[in-house]
């Protein structure tokens, strides 16, 4: 059993350190990288193997991107330069330092600040396609400090899922090489720590499984010994990552709950679909018309409304979260609106029945007119839309009454049609009975009542109006003390400052 | 669409059995019904399957003929914007775990906020103050809303269902007691929002539909089908005559839906993966989405086409989340490489990118009054932008 665990750790051992250069080929349809699927790394005598799920491409988007850059980076001609460096007395095996990937980086992806590349080589190096050979934490710095690719074999894309189980044979191993620099972490120690009592039962077989591995590496050549080390750990530096780190391996559980289940299909009424989609086609007006651009109305849009954008234009008299100071909330709640207010119901019916002063306003001016029953009915069928579903068949027989019987008191105008079809509805009234009458009164204020209300004296004023300097009582006061100060008038000063206070204070 | 397709492939396998069959039952007189019956059924689905294919075609013929220029070629004449500086002004700390979603009050100030504990927070962002907290029975609150009169909040995720929990002005009163279950869906709840009052809820969820709710009776007012896949975001049209709302999916479709008749009015597939957010324009005319395949697009919806893509080569992570500045010039994407993009919506570039988060942003909203927008991450903190 020993031989055949060693035999298919040795086998994993020289897959993982074969392709580190991943050979792109032409013409490659999808995204996968040729490589064997279904081997397996550390097998457990009394548990399954743990291998690398199969997966479909969709779900793995964001690796694939990260791997065609990683493939780029380590292309012979235009990748990184990786190279051995002699240190004192040993070599370091295949490296690259930090700079050199922000260089590339910079060269090659189109990035202008070198704080952006920083960022996304880190990113790169906490899903774990590279990792520093001297650091459990996984960033990227833009210095000399050296870096390692990890080998495709280990890669995010291949779906693992690592057990404890493994883990700890993992830490066992460390334990076993005596080597100054492969000691555990205080973290690693730890961790081991608390496996050894969560295992106490089967240690005897993790102990196992760690000096049988450890055998197979003793065989290994010392170069390939150190990269293979260093990859390992990076593996679990990912999968295990130090305490503070993010850990890049969590999923969305609304996208990991589907890689479990990829091929559940849903039960769609397929005929209905189609039937569907066939009559959208026929209805559709194409609307041939070479003058209608609909991007024209997307660049005029923007810029009607630019100067109302905080984002854009600074509010006046500031933005409260920059400035601390809740001023333009409070003239805003206000009743009396500013002149910048005003101007924008005359962008649209929709800008004036949208705000509350607008339509205060609008109501006002149409009942001067004795023409307020369009409004009215208007608002009053906005609100049954509102109301829960137990309230609507009352208010429904209400606003007949008011409106739409024969002889109601606010009668409005409604065509024909939509008369008979809202007869009709009253009948069996739901929230959209007076969808017909509304959607025509709507367009008959918008042509009729809305342009004169725009044109109207009462609107005009409210346009022209100053704005009103709304100082606190506070500065008031200090305004009118300061003047009594000046004047030297100290008794007759402070009776003038305690009535101007009183003054104030009624006038707000 | 997608559907269709894999039910032609399985259709071509099963036909190519079924033929196998049909001989070995041929030979035999005892059941010949079966076999015709059988090839009935496969000449309808190939039948099926060719028209699908066909009418899918000659649409994508219609849509071309429409297109003249593109978004940026037609804005080149807008000027440009000037420098621009946002920063975080708020730090929100009190979630113990990711925070997946969130959603303003109207007034412009308060927002709630849900996390992968379970619990819900509402707080005051302009004095960081928290106001209410609510810990749900279940983990992934993957879903909040606030309503329009400020006075309940609506959440739920993985127990499939949606909650209403209304907002007592007494700190001290256990607000769990009062909770209203809604919507009950047959997979976890993705997304919900109020629609213009307090009385009407709009679900989507990982069983594929949305549905509209009356809040105070729990009834089904009208469901939504048509996605092939989970709905994973929806947004609801911000006109005041408005009766529709874009929902997205993991099927790539963003759908544009009437919601007296539940029909669905309008489709739009170019995206490559997963539709993670839609966002309506403004105006109203248009929407914008946010993917896994690293973009954000544009969609017009008179013009019935996609008019802009937002994408970097530099940007290889998906867009958990999109919103438009007020005046829509600027589009806002929270990505899951723990940054935010800020794009120039007319132009297609970007403006400005933006650090802080220290892991994924999950949830990103621009105020009422467009003054800040909030960014929720799965560092466990909120962040208020101005």
């Amino acid at each position: 059993m020993k031989q055949r665990a060693e035999g298919k750790y040795e086998r994993y051992v020289n897959e993982a350190l074969e392709p580190s250069r991943v050979v792109r080929q032409e013409n490659e349809p999808c995204r996968f990288i040729n490589r064997k699927k279904n081997s397996h790394i550390f097998v457990l005598l009394q548990s399954s193997p743990i291998a690398p799920l199969t997966l479909s491409p969709r779900y793995l988007f964001v690796p694939f991107q990260m791997e065609e850059v990683i493939a780029r980076m380590q292309e012979e001609k235009n990748g990184i330069p990786i190279r051995t460096v002699k240190s004192f007395l040993t070599k370091i095996p295949s490296v690259f330092s930090g700079s050199d990937i922000v260089q590339w980086m910079t060269k090659n992806l189109d990035i202008e600040d070198p704080v952006e590349a920083l960022h996304l080589g880190t990113l790169m190096a906490a899903h774990g396609y590279f990792f520093p050979i001297s650091d459990h934490v996984l960033t990227l710095k833009d210095d000399g400090t050296f870096y390692r690719f990890q080998t495709p074999y280990f890669w995010p894309s291949n779906c693992w899922e690592p057990e404890n189980t493994d883990y700890a044979v993992y830490l066992c191993k460390r334990t076993m090489q005596n080597k100054a620099r492969l000691e555990l972490a205080d973290y690693e120690a730890e961790s081991l720590a608390r496996l050894q009592r969560a295992f106490a039962r089967k240690w005897e077989f993790i102990f196992m499984q760690a000096e049988a591995q450890a055998k197979v590496d003793k065989k290994r050549d010392k170069i390939e010994r150190k990269i293979l080390d260093s990859q390992e750990r990076a593996f679990w530096d990912v999968h295990r990552p130090v305490p503070g780190c993010v850990n890049t391996t969590e999923v969305d559980i609304k996208k990991s709950s589907r890689m479990k289940d990829p091929h559940k299909t849903r039960k769609v009424r397929l005929m209905s679909r189609l039937m569907a989609k066939t009559s959208r086609e026929k209805g559709k007006s194409l609307t041939n018309n070479a003058l209608f651009s609909p991007e024209s109305s997307l660049i005029g849009y923007t810029e009607q409304y630019l100067e109302y954008d905080p984002c854009l234009t600074p509010p006046d008299p500031s933005n409260p979260w920059i400035s601390d100071d809740t001023t333009l909330w409070e003239l805003e709640a206000s009743k009396e609106p500013g002149q910048q207010r005003v101007k924008r119901w005359a962008f649209g019916i929709d800008e004036v029945l949208k705000d509350p002063v607008g339509r205060e306003q609008f109501l006002k001016f149409l009942e001067s007119e004795f023409s307020s029953e369009n409004l009215r009915f208007w608002l009053a069928v906005q609100e049954v839309k509102k109301r829960p579903i137990r309230e609507v068949p009352t208010r429904v027989q209400e606003i007949w009454q008011e409106f739409l019987a024969p002889g109601a008191p606010s009668a409005i105008n409604v065509d024909s049609k939509s008369y008979d079809k809202t007869t009709q509805n009253v009948k069996d009234p739901g929230r959209y009975a007076f969808e017909d009458a509304q959607e025509h009164i709507y367009k008959l204020m918008k042509s009729d009542s809305y342009s004169r209300f725009i044109r109207s004296s009462a609107y005009q004023e409210l346009l022209q109006a100053k704005k009103k300097v709304n100082a606190s009582p506070f500065s008031k006061l200090l305004l009118y003390s300061k003047f009594v100060f000046l004047f030297q008038i100290k008794i007759k000063g402070l009776v003038l400052t305690a009535s101007l206070c009183i003054l104030c204070f009624t006038e707000k | 669409m997608v559907v269709c397709c894999c039910l032609g492939r399985t259709a071509t396998w099963v036909s190519y059995q079924l033929k196998i069959h049909a001989q070995k039952y041929m030979r035999s007189p005892l059941i010949p019904e079966m076999a015709t019956q059988e090839v009935q059924l496969n000449e309808t689905l190939a039948h099926l399957k060719s028209e699908s294919e066909s009418l899918k075609s000659k649409l994508e013929e219609e849509r071309a003929k429409l297109h003249d220029v593109e978004l940026h070629q037609v804005a080149e004449k807008v000027e440009g914007l000037g420098q621009f500086v946002m920063k975080t002004r708020r730090t929100l700390k009190g979630h113990g775990n990711k925070v997946l979603c969130m959603d303003w009050c109207k007034d412009k100030r308060r927002i709630v906020s849900s996390s992968q504990d379970g619990k819900v927070i509402v707080w005051d962002a302009f004095t960081t103050n928290k106001e209410h907290a609510v810990t749900m029975p279940c983990t992934w609150v993957m879903a909040c809303a606030y309503a329009p009169s400020g006075c309940a909040v609506a959440c739920g995720g993985l127990d499939n269902k949606c909650s209403v929990y209304p907002l007592s002005l007494d700190k001290n009163e256990n607000l769990a007691a009062k909770k209203k279950s809604v919507a009950m869906h047959t997979n976890y709840l993705s997304a919900c929002s109020f629609t213009n009052s307090d009385m009407q809820i709009l679900t989507s969820s990982g069983d594929g539909t949305c549905a509209l709710w009356d809040v105070e009776s729990g009834q089904l007012l009208q469901s939504f089908h048509g996605h092939a896949a989970d709905v994973l975001c929806l947004d609801l049209a911000p006109s005041e005559t408005g009766n529709t709302f874009v929902s997205g999916g993991c099927d790539k479709k963003a759908n544009v839906w009437d919601m007296r008749s539940g029909q669905c009015i309008q489709s739009f597939e170019t995206h490559e993966s997963d539709i993670n957010s839609v966002r309506y324009y403004p105006s109203g005319d248009a929407f914008a989405s946010g993917s896994d395949d690293a973009t954000c697009r544009l969609y017009d919806l008179r013009a019935d086409r996609e008019v802009a893509i937002y994408s970097k080569e530099s940007i290889i992570f998906g867009v958990s989340s999109v919103d438009f500045s007020l005046s829509g010039r600027l589009l806002f994407g929270g990505y899951n490489d723990y940054t935010i993009n800020v794009w120039d919506v007319l132009k297609g570039t970007r403006v400005s990118i933006l650090f802080g988060h220290e892991n994924r942003v999950s949830t990103l909203r621009v105020s009422p009054d467009g003054t800040a927008f909030s960014t929720g991450s799965w560092d466990h903190t909120l962040r208020i932008w101005a």
